[in-house]
């Protein structure tokens, strides 16, 4: 079964303008872990923001689990696919327990009170992100590792089949980094289907099943690591010089940017 | 502070000021002759002043002053702006606009039962025009293109007022400018009446949606990941706070400040959850505009103040404590 699915997808933001997305194909397959790499401005936000349904295509079709977004409620959406955006403002002091059971809002709607399953899967999500001893913080005073597991555990409180994630590490220290790249790999391990937007060549390299690296809104490669992270297509997609060696430690791929040659 | 604390005082506080609004005004009565005659006992003529005068003129204020909260605190929660208040779409110029024009026709003149007629209608000829430039620059109802909607449209209606005014003679005029200044000075039980049609079933919605509003206070898009209908939500919210604008403009004219301040002092008190802040404000904003009432009538008696003159006098200073409160 496939989760996420774009079909020969474009995307123009204004008329006259060239299109965010051109002609993007790509499927996600239940229980994956898929990574989408690419350098700034080349579409990777916006085609998580198609696939979701935020930002309609011009022309080509996108469908969630075979069937077509269009179709699906907003409700019943939010019950399938939990969303980590990159932006969200935090200037209204919620504790962290009341920002992680908005998560509930798919299965409650405006009005039920929350009962015995939501108090569960609110105490689940806040474990599993370890962040059960932050319950009762604001989350204005928390630091960013912090809220960003808070915000993957109002993702997770959604009990969704599928996480999508924008950029759920950028300005994080390597351990925080690697606590939530290695919380991620667990869910997906557990069943859950994982879409993460990242410019860490390195750690989607690591973590991911596949990867789909964008160019200027088209496909510049997509597959395992091994056939999608070379020096030829990094050297090309990013215009930078790039060497892709083994990492001896841990077996995976490692990209490093080398010096370009003075004109 | 605690909620339920803060909710039980102000229920107190509700009480409290709308008996003071049944005692007090030219003729005086106790406590006991002031329940005594709500229950349809005691003195004829404290009976007469109770039923007919105060009780109505109470009632008219905690209406008003609850629904002008509540609706400020809807706005300011969906333009996302602390300076939203109910008016800001140019309900009151519309209101005015509708009040003036048939002041300065001769077909009605103060307390006439056209006079909330017309206030109504111009404010929903207001909201009309808002929403329609509004939807037509932008069919997901972006707030900036809202909000700069109804400043242009509340110009409009300001200007055609001042024409209006420039060309109607003095006493027109003043009648027009303290009904502008807004005023609860001949509540009747049809005003009454007409503020609950709107006022309560409106209410209800609008504590219905707190939830969402919670959501989509952390933004827009993330509030449609958690499963929120954001355009939805907003079309309900913007037409249900614009309408019981419309009424509390229709039966009281402009009174200004209530619905800019009570909702923040409650958001310094309790915070910004919407399903405490919503009704809190509603009680917060009805208690203040009673007792707002009752000073309006009984600070240069026999004569009134404008009510508006009472909220903003009482309410910039209390509300600049409670900022200075909250910053320390």
């Amino acid at each position: 079964m496939t989760t996420f699915e774009a079909r020969d997808l474009v995307v123009r933001y204004a008329p006259g303008t060239p299109p965010a997305l051109n002609g993007v194909s790509m499927v996600v397959e239940e229980g994956a872990f898929y990574a989408v790499l690419g350098p700034n401005g080349s579409g990777k936000s916006t085609l998580l923001r198609a696939l979701l349904g935020v930002v309609r295509p011009h022309t080509g079709e996108v469908s969630l689990r075979g069937i077509p977004l269009d179709r699906w409620h907003r409700r019943e959406l939010a019950r399938t696919v939990g969303v980590v955006p990159q932006l969200e403002s935090v200037a209204f002091p919620l504790t962290v327990r009341e920002l992680v059971a908005m998560g509930r809002y798919p299965h409650l709607g405006p009005l039920r009170a929350e009962g015995e399953a939501d108090r569960i899967a609110i105490r689940q999500a806040l474990e599993q992100c370890d962040v059960a001893r932050l319950r009762e913080r604001p989350i204005t005073t928390l630091s960013g590792g912090e809220l960003q597991r808070v915000r993957i555990a109002r993702a997770l409180a959604q009990e969704p089949r599928a996480l999508a994630l924008d950029e759920p590490t950028a300005s994080l220290d390597i351990r925080h980094e690697m606590s939530i790249f290695e919380l991620l790999r667990r869910s997906v391990d557990e069943g859950l289907t994982v879409l993460v937007v990242t410019h860490n060549l390195n750690i989607a390299a690591r973590f991911a099943d596949r990867l789909l690296v964008l160019d200027r809104g088209k496909v510049a490669a997509e597959g395992v690591a091994e056939d999608v992270l070379t020096e030829e297509v990094l050297g090309r997609v990013y215009q930078w010089p790039v060497s892709v060696q083994r990492e001896q430690a841990t077996g995976g791929l490692q990209v490093t940017p080398l010096t370009r040659p003075r004109p | 502070m605690n909620r339920s604390l803060l909710g039980g005082l102000l229920l107190a506080a509700l009480a409290l000021s709308i008996l003071a609004s049944v005692r007090f005004g030219t003729v005086s009565l106790t406590s006991g002759e002031a329940l005594a005659a709500i229950l349809g006992g005691g003195d004829e003529t404290h009976r007469a002043i109770v039923l007919q005068l105060r009780l109505p003129r109470a009632l008219l204020a905690v209406l008003v002053g609850g629904g002008l909260a509540l609706a400020g605190a809807v706005f300011q929660a969906l333009l996302r702006n602390p300076l939203a208040e109910p008016y800001i779409l140019g309900i009151s110029g519309g209101a005015a606009g509708g009040a003036v024009l048939v002041l300065a026709l001769g077909v009605s003149n103060a307390g006439s039962w056209t006079l909330p007629l017309a206030a109504f209608a111009g404010a929903l000829v207001a909201i009309f025009l808002v929403f329609r430039v509004a939807s037509a620059a932008d069919r997901s109802l972006d707030v900036r293109v809202l909000l700069l909607a109804g400043v242009v449209v509340g110009a409009f209606f300001f200007a055609c007022i001042s024409l209006l005014l420039a060309i109607s003679d003095a006493p027109t005029v003043r009648t027009a400018v303290l009904w502008m200044m807004g005023s609860l000075y001949g509540a009747t039980w049809r005003g009454v009446a007409m503020a609950a049609a709107y006022t309560i079933p409106s209410a209800i919605v609008l504590l219905g949606l707190a939830r969402a509003l919670n959501l989509m206070a952390i933004g827009e898009e993330t509030a449609s990941y958690l499963g929120v209908n954001v355009e939805q939500i907003k079309r309900v919210a913007f037409a249900v706070a614009s309408l019981v604008t419309a009424a509390g403009v229709a039966v009281a004219g402009v009174i200004g400040f209530v619905g800019l301040i009570v909702p923040h002092g409650i958001r310094m008190l309790v915070g910004s959850d919407h399903r405490v802040l919503l009704p809190l404000s509603f009680l917060a904003g009805a208690a203040f505009l009673a007792f707002a009432d009752v000073a309006a009538r009984m600070a240069l008696a026999p004569g009134e103040i404008p009510i508006g003159v009472i909220t903003a006098l009482v309410g910039v200073p209390l509300f600049l404590f409670l900022l200075r409160g909250s910053l320390q």
